[in-house]
């Protein structure tokens, strides 16, 4: 398994009211092509932030991210939206859904990056129908049950085809069938070559991946 | 998917604060739309009324014309006839011919029996010095009327009798002479016989004695220097054009000029009515300057403060509309969307607003134009409602507001984190 997701003793603090506040400290971790890797810890821990410097959203205080070969922290702030776009999907514990978007016009969402139009509607029909969304494909955000809506975050994160997807607190507003459906997706996903990084306070989510590591104050033990 | 219907919806989403976005561009584009309509019509009114009063005056001139001619045939003027040789400037300095013919030239008029001459009065006039008073006065013989058609006919002038003279009232008051004084002039006792009353003209420092009197007094004995021709009719208005041949015909060795007649001051009255009217069209004008320029500083006022308090107004949407959309932001540039592309939104968002708002401020704005009367019960100016060049500028100029006052708000949304919005929702 090559690996596809390398962090390099990355650690991030904020400023706080007196010293730097440390969120993550010197976290090594590889996620590699296929593997579903969970990170599980309490709420402040640093998991969060973690995943967000993994996903090129937030440059690290130190240390190394570097995704499928290249560190996306050296490329110009344009090219690293284009490079997230490209390899990267994301989960939200909060869906994170455009409001006044339908559900076939948010899973088309990611299009609107990458400029790419030829037969990603086709793509979008197929995701919603593998999501069970078929018949959702013209209602709002806020017409959909958690369920549904944590479903479309879902399609519209695997539109582009990304090679890595980070999931943060994916189950965290579900049932536990809807979380369950969610858990088996996101290790479907896996199985079918994708790089999936989850942070969780769950224990049993874990069941479904293929490592579990636990993080406590910024780091993982 | 695409940026366009990205924007398109998210303006159906938040209908209430664009539409407050639209109503305060076309407010502003409504005031000046209107304001320039108001001043357009401000001008073609004034051009109407400057219009009217130029023909009103041209057909009261035309009038005066016809008044003129008709007055020329009815009163008749007076003529002076002068020796040929006679130079016209030195008369016009010196107020007296220089030059002299024989006293009996106006008999020889008279006896003509020319048709246009009703009365003949010849004058030996010259400047001299009173040397009794040390005054210089202007000496005037003149022998009365030499009659053109019968002793009955009324004299236009009585003759000064021998011995007597009359004086002008200037000449009078200065010298304290009064009626029935006697005094000398150059040596010969007069008695004063007459003071006439004052004229405003240099009959107030004359002397008008007898023409024999004069000719001896001033040694120029069966002479005169003038004849005046009085009360001529004619049936044209080019008076002098009929009357010199028929002189030159008679006295041909003499000049015609036209002498201060009731058909001059009414031409001078003629002159002073034309002047009036040009003063008074130049007043009018002035006054729809005036208004004008208070109307066009009015709109400078209250234009540009709309245009501000638009811009402020949409600068406050727009930062209102990139709080409420900060999760969006957020995912949007996690979805790998750059903050070029956020800026473009809410600047597509502000053009639209600018378009909308701008379409609706120019109907709005040219509907008040064209609907506006400015000066009530006077008709209409008529106002097309399409100004296309007028329209043009006002969709160009509208979105670049609504753009330029939603640029910080814009920028402010494309360079916010990501990952700071993320984290915190």
């Amino acid at each position: 398994m090559s690996p596809f997701l390398q962090l390099e003793c990355v650690n991030k603090s904020y400023p706080g009211p007196k010293d730097a506040v440390w969120a993550v400290k010197d976290i090594s971790l590889t996620v590699g092509t296929g593997e579903f890797v969970a990170v599980q810890g309490a709420s402040g821990c640093g998991k969060t932030t973690l995943l967000l410097m993994a996903g090129v959203l937030l440059q690290p205080t130190g240390g190394r991210v570097i995704l499928n070969g290249q560190n996306p922290y050296a490329l110009p702030s344009g090219q690293q939206a284009q490079f997230r776009a490209q390899q990267v999907g994301f989960v939200f514990q909060q869906f994170h859904l455009v409001p006044y978007l339908n559900v076939l016009d948010n899973i088309l969402a990611p299009t609107l990056a990458l400029n790419r139009n030829g037969g990603v509607c086709d793509r979008a029909l197929d995701l919603a129908e593998r999501f069970g969304l078929t018949k959702r494909l013209r209602h709002v955000p806020a017409a959909l049950s958690s369920g549904e809506r944590q479903r479309v975050a879902l399609a519209r994160a695997l539109l582009n085809q990304p090679k890595l997807l980070l999931a943060d607190e994916p189950t965290g507003n579900l049932d536990e069938e809807n979380g369950q459906l969610v858990v088996r997706c996101l290790a479907e996903l896996a199985r079918a070559g994708t790089a999936v990084l989850l942070v969780t306070h769950e224990p049993r989510i874990g069941d479904h991946a293929d490592r579990v590591l636990k993080m406590k104050a910024g780091k993982i033990s | 998917m695409s940026l366009f219907r990205l924007v398109f919806r998210e303006i159906l989403h938040r209908k209430l604060s664009f539409l407050l976005g639209v109503i305060s561009i076309s407010v502003a584009v409504a005031g000046l739309v209107a304001a320039l309509a108001v001043l357009q019509k401000h001008d073609a009114r004034t051009g109407q009324i400057l219009a009217a009063k130029e023909a009103e005056t041209q057909q009261q001139m035309a009038k005066l014309e016809d008044d003129y001619r008709k007055v020329m045939l009815k009163l008749g003027f007076n003529v002076l006839i002068l020796p040929k040789e006679q130079n016209l400037g030195d008369l016009y300095a010196d107020d007296f011919a220089s030059k002299y013919m024989p006293e009996e030239y106006a008999t020889r008029l008279a006896k003509s029996r020319v048709a246009t001459i009703n009365h003949v009065l010849p004058s030996l006039q010259q400047k001299v010095k009173w040397p009794e008073f040390d005054r210089t006065v202007l000496l005037m013989g003149v022998r009365g009327e030499v009659y053109v058609q019968s002793a009955q006919q009324k004299p236009l002038l009585e003759a000064v009798k021998p011995g007597t003279m009359i004086l002008g009232r200037e000449l009078a008051n200065n010298l304290a002479l009064k009626v029935g004084n006697k005094t000398k002039l150059m040596g010969r006792e007069f008695t004063v016989a007459k003071v006439n009353s004052a004229r405003g003209n240099k009959d107030d420092i004359t002397v008008w004695i007898s023409l024999s009197e004069a000719q001896e007094l001033l040694d120029k004995h069966g002479l005169i220097n003038g004849i005046l021709a009085l009360d001529c009719t004619c049936d044209t208005v080019d008076r002098l054009g009929r009357i010199r041949p028929e002189i030159a015909s008679i006295l041909p060795d003499t000049q015609v000029i036209e002498y201060a007649s009731q058909s001059l001051t009414r031409a001078e009255a003629r002159q002073r009515a034309a002047d009036e009217a040009q003063a008074s069209i130049q007043r009018e004008k002035e006054g729809r300057d005036k208004l004008r320029a208070e109307r066009a500083a009015l709109a400078a006022e209250l234009v540009p403060g709309l245009m501000l308090a638009s811009g402020i107004w949409i600068g406050l949407l727009a930062l209102a509309n990139v709080r409420d959309r900060r999760g969006e932001i957020g995912i949007l540039r996690a979805l790998g969307m750059s903050g070029q592309s956020i800026l473009i939104i809410f600047l597509s968002k502000a053009i639209i607003m600018g378009l909308a708002g701008g379409c609706l401020g120019y109907l709005a704005g040219r509907m008040t134009g064209v609907m506006w009367h400015d000066v009530p019960g006077a008709p209409p100016i008529p106002m097309p409602f399409s100004d296309l060049k007028l329209l043009v500028l006002m969709l160009v100029a509208a979105p670049l507001l609504a753009a330029l006052a939603s640029w910080l708000p814009a920028m402010h949304a494309a360079q916010q984190d990501p990952a700071g919005v993320l984290r915190e929702m």
